[in-house]
């Protein structure tokens, strides 16, 4: 198994979590995806990315580093992000009941192991 | 902003306003100009429309001989501005877009919105045979005559 594609297995394992996908943050493109059926990967990873790519223009013109991660909430759930190394951000989408803690955990853990 | 037809006007600009892309040209494949956004004058929408339309052509070709499907979508991308060529069917025939977008947005975006544009102006095209292919030695006076339309001069 790929190193991508293991750190989706370890993000989508978590409770709640309904897929997870490694995107390129500059072009706003899927670069491995593990996701339910029924979700636009293609549309999550152009939004996401734009997300990522905001908040971290909006964080250095503050005067502050990088985020490390981003948690976007809903009322259905919602949208976790944590950008790496090399262009690459781990992105997870999860229901209401998700364990966010340990999917933090797992994804920075796994997005640290892709650098 | 400015169309041929005024129902493909909301779906360009609703395109304009998510991708923040920063033109559009819109052709037939035949390099007929079906509407534009950010192109300045005639000679630049008559130059993009004629190398466009001429990129899907032989990239179309190139499919053909390699024996796969249509690729959907050409991206030159630069480090100031971008490209994406793509090829979409419609009611009204076969539609080439061509947008240029800068660092503002990504590929991905622009993709994504142009997707849903299609979906739009497949939705909303009238419901009448597509055009007949113009012949050749129409096409100059079918150019010059959108062209006047688009432009108004």
């Amino acid at each position: 198994m790929s190193p991508a594609n293991a750190a989706l297995v370890r993000v989508t394992q978590v409770p709640g979590v309904r897929g997870s996908l490694l995107i390129s943050a500059t072009d706003g493109l899927v670069v491995a995806e593990r996701l339910m059926d029924g979700i636009d990967g293609r549309a999550v990873a152009a939004l996401a990315a734009s997300l990522v790519q905001r908040l971290s223009r909006a964080a250095i013109g503050a005067g502050m580093r990088i985020p490390t991660f981003v948690h976007l909430r809903g009322n259905e759930g919602s949208v976790l992000a944590a950008p790496g190394q090399n262009d690459l951000v781990l992105v997870a989408l999860t229901g209401l009941d998700a364990n966010l803690g340990l999917a933090r955990l797992e994804m920075l853990d796994a997005v640290g192991r892709l650098n | 902003m400015r169309a041929l037809e005024p129902w493909v006007v909301e779906p360009l600009q609703t395109f304009l306003a998510e991708s923040s892309a920063r033109l559009i040209l819109l052709m037939t494949t035949s390099g007929q100009v079906v509407a534009q956004h950010g192109f300045a004058r005639s000679f630049e929408v008559m130059t993009a429309a004629a190398l466009g339309s001429a990129i899907v052509a032989s990239t179309e070709e190139l499919a053909r001989l390699m024996g796969a499907p249509r690729f959907g979508a050409v991206v030159h991308g630069g480090s100031r501005l971008s490209c994406m060529l793509a090829a979409f069917g419609t009611p009204r025939g076969r539609w080439i877009g061509l947008v240029v977008f800068g660092p503002e947005t990504s590929i991905g975006l622009v993709q994504l919105f142009f997707d849903r544009m299609v979906e739009e102006l497949v939705g909303a095209a009238p419901r009448q045979a597509a055009a007949p292919p113009i012949r050749a030695e129409n096409f100059e006076r079918e150019l010059n005559a959108s062209l006047k339309e688009l432009f108004g001069r």
